[in-house]
């Protein structure tokens, strides 16, 4: 699992890549929480997930883990780019009502 | 297939890959490749963070493959789920200050055609799922 950001004027770009799963999870939050700490203050975080191949629960948990963060930050957080089946269970867990899908 | 694995997260990607792999003969589809993984992926989650929430245990996996469905059992000799009725409720966690979702069970009900667990509080929980290839084609066919 691989994570990269960049900002963009008022918007945080955080690309992910790879398998989103129990393992890379733990790993990942407190590398993506150090980067949202970075960008405190922006207005919208968006997460790509182009290069996501697999993701489970234990990755819903995660983005919604980030997006409990960013609310502390009041910073709304958007998904983008998932792929067929990121957008299966992301759809079924109705995670799009809390950061809609761009 | 018998697979008999240490549950440490990092078997995780193998285990899902193996019962992929398994189930290629009978042509799956990509989408439904990735609904066999995903919800392998959470049955074998499961045993990690609650079946052996205290320590290290064995999973085993069983699959096998009879008139184009594929059939797979996953097994811990964990501490098993006191209620099970209550577990299979979409976005119940027992492990919420964890970022769980709670939708682990109902990924695998919605992702596999056949889905049953047994457990016994104390002695473990065996997930028992299968899934029908081609179905999805047969019914855009007619």
């Amino acid at each position: 699992m691989q994570m990269q950001s960049s900002r963009q004027g008022d918007n945080l770009y955080v690309y992910l890549a790879g398998e989103l799963d129990e393992h890379s999870v733990s790993e990942m939050r407190a590398q993506a929480d150090r980067v949202i700490d970075e960008h405190a203050g922006l207005s919208r975080a968006i997460f790509n997930l182009a290069g996501v191949k697999f993701m489970d629960s234990t990755g819903i948990g995660f983005l919604i883990g980030r997006y409990k963060k960013l609310r502390q930050y009041g910073m709304a957080m958007y998904l983008e780019n998932p792929n067929a089946g990121a957008d299966k269970i992301l759809s079924l867990s109705g995670v799009y009502s809390l950061m809609p899908k761009i | 297939m018998r697979l008999k694995f240490l549950s440490r997260s990092e078997n995780e990607v193998f285990a899902r890959n193996a019962v992929a792999a398994f189930a290629l003969p009978l042509n799956p589809s990509l989408a439904e490749i990735s609904d066999v993984k995903t919800a392998v992926s959470e049955a074998v989650t499961n045993c990690i963070v609650h079946g052996y929430a205290k320590g290290e245990g064995w999973i085993e996996i069983a699959c096998k493959t009879e008139d184009g469905c594929l059939f797979v059992e996953i097994a811990d000799e964990g501490r098993g789920i006191e209620n099970v009725e209550e577990a299979l409720t979409p976005f119940y966690t027992t492990l919420a200050e964890e970022e769980r979702s709670g939708m682990g069970f109902t990924i695998m009900q919605t992702f596999m055609d056949g889905f049953s667990v047994h457990s016994v509080p104390g002695g473990g929980t065996v997930v028992k799922m299968s899934k029908k290839f081609g179905a999805q084609a047969e019914s855009d066919a007619r």
